[in-house]
């Protein structure tokens, strides 16, 4: 069961690229200032700016990670969603953008700036930027993995082109390119993915067909085991759960996180602004269905048969080969190859490569023609990801880092200069990182460690600056690096199980203790984070002298009017739409309880 | 902004489904149809839903077109709502 993509796969894939390109070409001539091109000018209706703020995160590791997560531990995946995501989207909207977008930042550092100090800002400009260019490295990495072992196309080729592509349209049109794209990628993905559940659930039998060829309860259940870390597949409690998952790293990336935060700012007036997030949480509830469910499939679907007999493949000795690679795992899911082609084994099991979980559900249910349409919503994600994460390091380099610390008093026209220019090196960077990973994969998990301490603490301190007005600018900065040391702290003092010390912790010498999973140390990190943050926060707030509230105006919760909500007919009230997707949230829970 | 998202979104949809349409007439009782898509000729069906998305999104834009035109909108973008101060 080789791929075979034909011409009409590749005539659609090919046109999306035009339609891409083309986009930002015609956006090209809107590019006057720098705000048009950082911040589309504040001028994106709610609606775009929305599917725009849930596409920007939909990447490949999204849709690729949440299908093989599905595979591995079920439906309660959907927790990366429904407590992972969705209360925190919601809180963005209602309770932080005044914050956000009132006070006229353009960037998230820059609210640190307004709100704190200079050092503040500094520290997560320059982390951010780091960041993004090198998650973006990673995601080009997984793409050009991933359709060189599926489709047999060439790495360097596969990562040039889509890189190539992307700086064109963001080169060219800046935000507005990247926003309108990522709502073109939106309906790709949606579109791409509907049939492939479709076909898949038919072939299982449906949801109760999935349930009983899966045979673990615990499988397709959320909540009903989490009673206990030793009950489920993920290894966490739901302690863990809801503190680790639900508030601190879920709130810490979509209430802190330039890279989504972004889209709303560039809303065109505050109620948009507010309802953005809101308006993402609708589709982000039933992305579930989309991304989860075919990752469930695929450990359980079997080989395509025609008249009983199972259709290997059509082709020669390199069709064969291929095929072989194929089969010996878990439904569909391949075992994982080592360099010398051998299967990986654990505990004499074979371990699988749950990363190709969802891909090979396309190769499986998608006839050519349908399958140009998937593989389309496939790279499509990864685009959007990384042009999400070259608008958000080209914004931060040029208003937090160039424009701070470099060149004060340039032209306007030499930042919009600036930005295209860091657009170019920004995706330089992330190209590199792509081929460095490709020869030595240790160095990014050590690279996305640290981003992850950096990152845990953050919530904490945006929480106490928009809600606690006696929050100061050192209070906010040695908070941030003692949460981040406690995140390195306890991670290095812990293992999760049958982990040796390294990159997977216990590299301070004793262990003091051992989680059933990653996932459950990476949650429980989290939380010491937070709590290092918050409380150091409060004690060196308390020590130092509070600002004037003269000038917390418009940034903290109890000197700043309420948004006026006056003229709003129910429907467009960020707070009504947020409680109808509250009610719905705890449906779905119930439902898959 | 004088360019609206709804066009480029409409437009390749519509093409999607037309060349999905066709090929799916084109490869109708075509073996790769039992063999993957569970006898089903799933571009034929997907294509006319992919064409039935598209021309809905164009024909929206067309409607605030005219809807623009008639002074109902005051700016392209779309609902009503309250002007962003500045």
């Amino acid at each position: 069961m080789r791929p075979e993509p034909h011409l009409i796969d590749y005539t659609i894939i090919l046109l999306y690229f035009a339609f891409v390109l083309g986009i930002g070409f015609v956006l090209k001539k809107y590019m006057k200032t720098s705000t048009d091109f950082f911040l589309s000018g504040r001028s994106i209706p709610a609606w775009i700016a929305g599917l725009a703020f849930l596409s920007a995160n939909l990447g490949a590791q999204e849709v690729i990670g949440m299908g093989a997560s599905g595979a591995k531990y079920g439906i309660a995946t959907s927790h990366f969603y429904w407590i992972g995501a969705v209360p925190a989207m919601l809180f963005v909207g209602v309770f932080m953008m005044p914050f956000y977008y009132g006070s006229r930042a353009r960037s998230v550092p820059e609210y640190l700036k307004l709100r704190f100090d200079e050092k503040t800002r500094g520290f997560n400009a320059i982390s951010f930027a780091v960041m993004t260019v090198f998650s973006s490295g990673v995601s080009m990495y997984a793409m050009g993995k991933l359709l060189q072992l599926l489709l047999g196309w060439n790495f360097t080729a596969a990562i040039l082109i889509s890189a190539l592509i992307v700086l064109a349209y963001t080169f060219l049109g800046g935000l507005t390119s990247a926003i309108y794209n990522e709502v073109l990628q939106f309906f790709l993905i949606v579109m791409g993915f509907i049939p492939l559940v479709y076909l898949g659930l038919r072939d299982v039998g449906g949801w109760d067909g999935l349930k009983a060829r899966i045979a673990n309860d615990a499988m397709v259940h959320s909540w009903k085991y989490m009673g206990h870390s030793n009950a489920n597949p993920m290894g966490v409690e739901w302690f863990g759960m809801l503190m680790g998952l639900a508030f601190v790293l879920s709130f810490g990336y979509w209430c802190t996180d330039f890279l989504v935060v972004q889209r709303a700012m560039a809303a065109d007036s505050m109620t948009a602004a507010r309802r953005t997030p809101v308006i993402a949480a609708f589709p982000k509830m039933v992305f579930p269905f989309l991304v989860i469910l075919p990752g469930m499939i695929a450990g359980v679907a079997t080989s395509p048969r025609v008249h009983g007999v199972v259709v290997e493949n059509s082709e020669g000795a390199s069709g064969a080969a291929h095929s072989a690679f194929f089969t010996g795992g878990k439904g569909i899911i391949p075992p994982k190859y080592d360099a010398a082609g051998q299967p990986v084994t654990a505990d004499g099991k074979v371990v699988l490569d749950y990363d190709l979980a969802t891909p090979m559900m396309l190769v499986r249910y998608f006839p050519s023609g349908l399958l140009g349409l998937g593989l389309c919503a496939l790279i499509a994600s990864f685009m959007s990801g990384m042009a999400g994460n070259t608008t958000a390091f080209n914004t931060v380099w040029t208003y937090d880092i160039y424009q701070s610390y470099i060149n004060k008093t340039a032209s306007d026209q030499h930042y919009l200069w600036m930005g295209r220019a860091s657009t170019v090196f920004g995706l330089g960077i992330s190209l590199m990182a792509a081929f460095v990973a490709k020869e030595f994969n240790n160095i990014l998990d050590v690279l996305q460690l640290v981003f992850a301490f950096v990152n845990a603490p953050l919530f904490a301190t945006f929480m106490l600056g928009m809600f606690w007005k006696r929050t100061t600018g050192h209070g906010a900065f040695w908070g941030l690096l003692g949460g981040t040391v406690a995140a390195a702290t306890h991670y290095g003092l812990t293992l999760p199980a049958g982990a040796v010390a390294g990159v997977k912790g216990g590299y301070l010498g004793p262990i003091l203790h051992v989680y059933p999973s990653e996932m459950a140390q990476n949650f429980w990190t989290a939380i010491f984070a937070w709590v290092g943050c918050f409380t150091l926060t409060i004690v060196i707030s308390l020590l130092t002298a509070p600002r004037p509230e003269q000038e917390l105006k418009g940034l903290v919760y109890s000197l700043t009017a309420k948004p006026e909500e006056g003229g709003l007919r129910w429907y467009q009230k960020p707070a009504m739409l947020a409680l109808i997707v509250v009610v719905l949230l705890f449906g779905l829970n119930l439902v898959f309880w | 902004m004088g360019f609206d998202i709804r066009m480029p979104i409409g437009m390749l949809f519509t093409l999607f489904g037309i060349l999905l349409i066709g090929y799916g007439a084109a490869t109708n009782g075509s073996a790769m149809y039992a063999e993957h898509s569970l006898g089903v000729n799933m571009n034929l069906w997907w294509g006319v839903a992919l064409l039935a998305f598209g021309v809905v999104m164009l024909a929206l834009m067309r409607l605030r077109g005219k809807q623009a035109a008639a002074g109902a909108v005051d700016k392209p973008g779309g609902l009503e709502r309250p002007a962003p101060r500045h």
